[in-house]
């Protein structure tokens, strides 16, 4: 294991930029959250271009017994806060564990997961070091940036969709550090573990101030999810121009007959025809089966930037301008009413006669 | 004790319904062509805001930071019941990223005095970033609770400072979390972001439409420019009909730079660690659609071809 001087010799010879790449790993359960892996991966492939290290904090009464899986998943040190008081998420205590990290260690990026823990939590890190902070970031590389004054290299580059993912932006932090950003579940390559690699573990020690503890959990339920969208291999969804509730039925029947799952498009869900689990795109689910089936579905960009990765597309609607065509690889133009009937008959014969 | 809260809300671009007409030639997005609207979970911020001033008594105080035509959203905001407005202007406040934002509101937050609740919106719709009120509650000092979809409960502190819970009264609100939901309580003061889902915001009163319609017609280049002295920060904005009457007497306050007293190096674009490097228009370009006749033998050849690809099982 290399010492901090060591490693900081090393990247000084190396003419790389100081610091560590790091992710907050969060967790989901016992174990550790999805997302969390993902970006260790994509954490270990940034510090290999910087020939730098890859940082893992990890926050939670017994998160010490999670270390190992993060060192097989990317990390080569894990900061363990291992507290009986940090046992739920609260938001103010755990800022509080990494900007004391941050301080004492001095990260050149930080990436967290764009959930609704990550996005509540990177906002008061990045005040209270006052840097700055990429929101639900799409994409992650390394490259230089110049103005007319000045230019960086070694840079990390935020790449997101912004302004109702009309544009895709590319953001930069060149004189602030760490870099920080909140990165999408699922737009990361999950790696397989190396149960091989080795790393060492850095227990963080806290000290708290009773503010820090001024909100308390009443209670934390999880409902049991109905629906695995992302997991699934083909979708069915349904929009606006499904028309009523009665008429997803249709949506859900060709989900079944299908082997798949119902999703939806947002305005769907607002109309109160399916519950919010089934979204699909930039504020539900982002999915990439091998079968997505729009139904009725105009295709904001919203709801594209959710599905445009399935394997092949197949829109059905009324409207032979609806948006969704420009990313189908099949279109049929017509009333859903006649045309899932006539899948699911065809489907069935297996593409014979009816 | 008076329950005093602060709203913050954002004009934007609708980039919710991007239609034909607002795309170029090209296939890009024409920014210009997308009305300015109030920032939709803002709305559902005030309406929270009123629902607790309904309850509770109390006094809401809605700001915004943008350019002059952003009072817009302030108008919006005194025809649903809000008793204060305030606009932060200022062309040093230009390019500012979300920590120079909520730089900037926190000094304002101050200015007014002591509040018991700053509420917002989760995030606006043209960045989709959600952490202007996290920044905010860090840089107050206070908890934070975001993605709130319903408030629980809100129990008032006394006056002497002995209610229940903390002196100042303290706030119960339940956050949408992944796969579930989350309850937490936080006394006051302290900051909410609230989503979509904790209500439907009322519709402007037809009497206060009244009382401020003409205001909302005239621009601003005909109000009383007396908001430009920053010693008179309250001052009360008039505006005038084409005889050069008074016809409205909100209380538009309005702060620059200098009224807020910023550190120059922390607002607007100096203030802001993040550049855009690039910007990629997203086109619309058509892909190669496959037509498919919507007959049984059109649907059914697609079928067949989905399943030689093992794309169908």
């Amino acid at each position: 294991m290399a010492s901090a001087a060591e490693r900081d010799e090393g990247a000084a010879g190396a003419a790389r930029p100081r610091g560590d790449v790091w992710v907050f790993v969060e967790k989901a359960g016992d174990g550790v959250a999805e997302v969390s892996l993902e970006l260790l991966g994509k954490a270990r492939e940034l510090a290999d271009r910087l020939e730098t290290r890859v940082g893992a904090v990890i926050i939670g009464a017994g998160s010490a017994l999670l270390a190992g899986s993060l060192i097989a998943a990317g990390a080569d040190t894990v900061y363990v806060a291992d507290e009986p008081a940090l046992a739920d998420f609260l938001v103010q205590p755990f800022a509080r564990v990494i900007v004391d990290l941050v301080r004492e260690h001095a990260p050149q990026i930080v990436l967290y997961g764009a959930t609704t823990t990550g996005r509540d939590l990177a906002p008061r890190v990045a005040s209270a070091l006052r840097t700055g902070l990429t929101a639900d970031c799409t994409d992650l590389q390394i490259g230089s940036h110049s103005t007319r004054e000045k230019s960086w290299d070694n840079l990390l580059l935020q790449i997101r969709p912004a302004f109702g993912g009309n544009i895709i932006a590319t953001i930069v932090s060149p004189e602030h550090r760490p870099q920080m950003a909140t990165v999408r579940e699922g737009v990361m390559k999950l790696e397989a573990p190396n149960p091989a690699r080795t790393g060492e573990v850095v227990r963080a020690t806290c000290t708290f101030g009773d503010e820090d503890f001024a909100v308390k959990v009443v209670r934390r339920a999880q409902q049991e999810k109905s629906v695995d969208l992302k997991g699934a291999r083909v979708v069915v969804s349904g929009g606006a121009g499904v028309g009523s509730k009665a008429n997803f039925a249709l949506v859900h029947e060709l989900a079944r007959v299908l082997g798949g799952v119902v999703g939806a498009s947002r305005a769907a869900v607002d109309a109160g025809w399916i519950g919010h689990d089934h979204q699909v795109g930039q504020t539900g689910t982002t999915v990439r089966p091998k079968l997505y089936v729009a139904v009725g579905i105009s295709g904001s960009v919203q709801h594209r930037a959710g599905m445009d990765q399935s394997a092949r597309i197949l829109a059905i609607n009324t409207d032979p301008l609806a948006p969704i065509f420009t990313v189908a690889h099949y279109g049929v133009v017509g009333d859903l009413n006649d045309v899932i009937p006539q899948m699911i008959t065809a489907y069935r014969a297996k593409g014979g006669p009816a | 004790m008076t329950l005093r809260t602060i709203v913050l809300v954002k004009q934007v671009p609708d980039t919710q319904n991007v239609t034909g007409d607002a795309m170029k030639e090209d296939g890009t997005i024409n920014r210009g062509a997308l009305p300015a609207v109030f920032n939709p979970e803002d709305l559902n911020a005030l309406e929270e805001a009123l629902r607790l001033k309904d309850a509770h008594g109390g006094r809401v105080t809605v700001i915004t930071m943008g350019p002059p035509a952003a009072v817009n959203v302030l108008r919006e905001s005194l025809y649903r019941g809000a008793d204060e407005v305030v606009l932060l202007s200022d062309i040093a406040f230009a390019g500012a990223d979300t920590l120079a934002t909520s730089y900037s509101l926190v000094l304002a937050i101050r200015k007014l005095g002591e509040f018991d609740l700053v509420l917002c919106g989760r995030q606006a719709i043209d960045g989709d970033t959600a952490q202007v009120g996290p920044q905010t509650a860090e840089k107050l000092g206070v908890p934070q609770i975001t993605f709130v979809s319903c408030i629980d409960e809100l129990v008032e502190g006394d006056a002497a400072g002995a209610g229940t819970g903390g002196g100042r009264g303290h706030i119960t609100a339940t956050r949408s979390i992944e796969g579930g939901f989350e309850t937490l309580t936080a006394p006051l003061p302290c900051l909410l972001t609230i989503t979509n889902e904790a209500n439907d915001p009322r519709p402007p009163s037809v009497k206060r439409v009244m009382t401020y319609k003409d205001a909302a017609a005239e621009t601003l280049a005909e109000y009383d420019d007396s908001y430009l002295d920053p010693e008179n920060d309250a001052a009360e904005v008039c505006m005038l009909d084409r005889h050069g009457n008074a016809v409205c007497r909100a209380k538009v306050v309005q702060w620059d730079a200098a009224a807020l007293g910023v550190e120059r190096a922390q607002v607007g674009l100096r203030g802001s660690p993040t550049r855009v490097k690039k910007i990629d228009s997203v086109v619309l370009a058509q892909t190669d659609t496959r037509l498919v006749e919507p007959t049984y033998e059109g649907i059914a050849e697609l079928v067949r071809k989905l399943t030689e690809e093992h794309i169908l099982g």
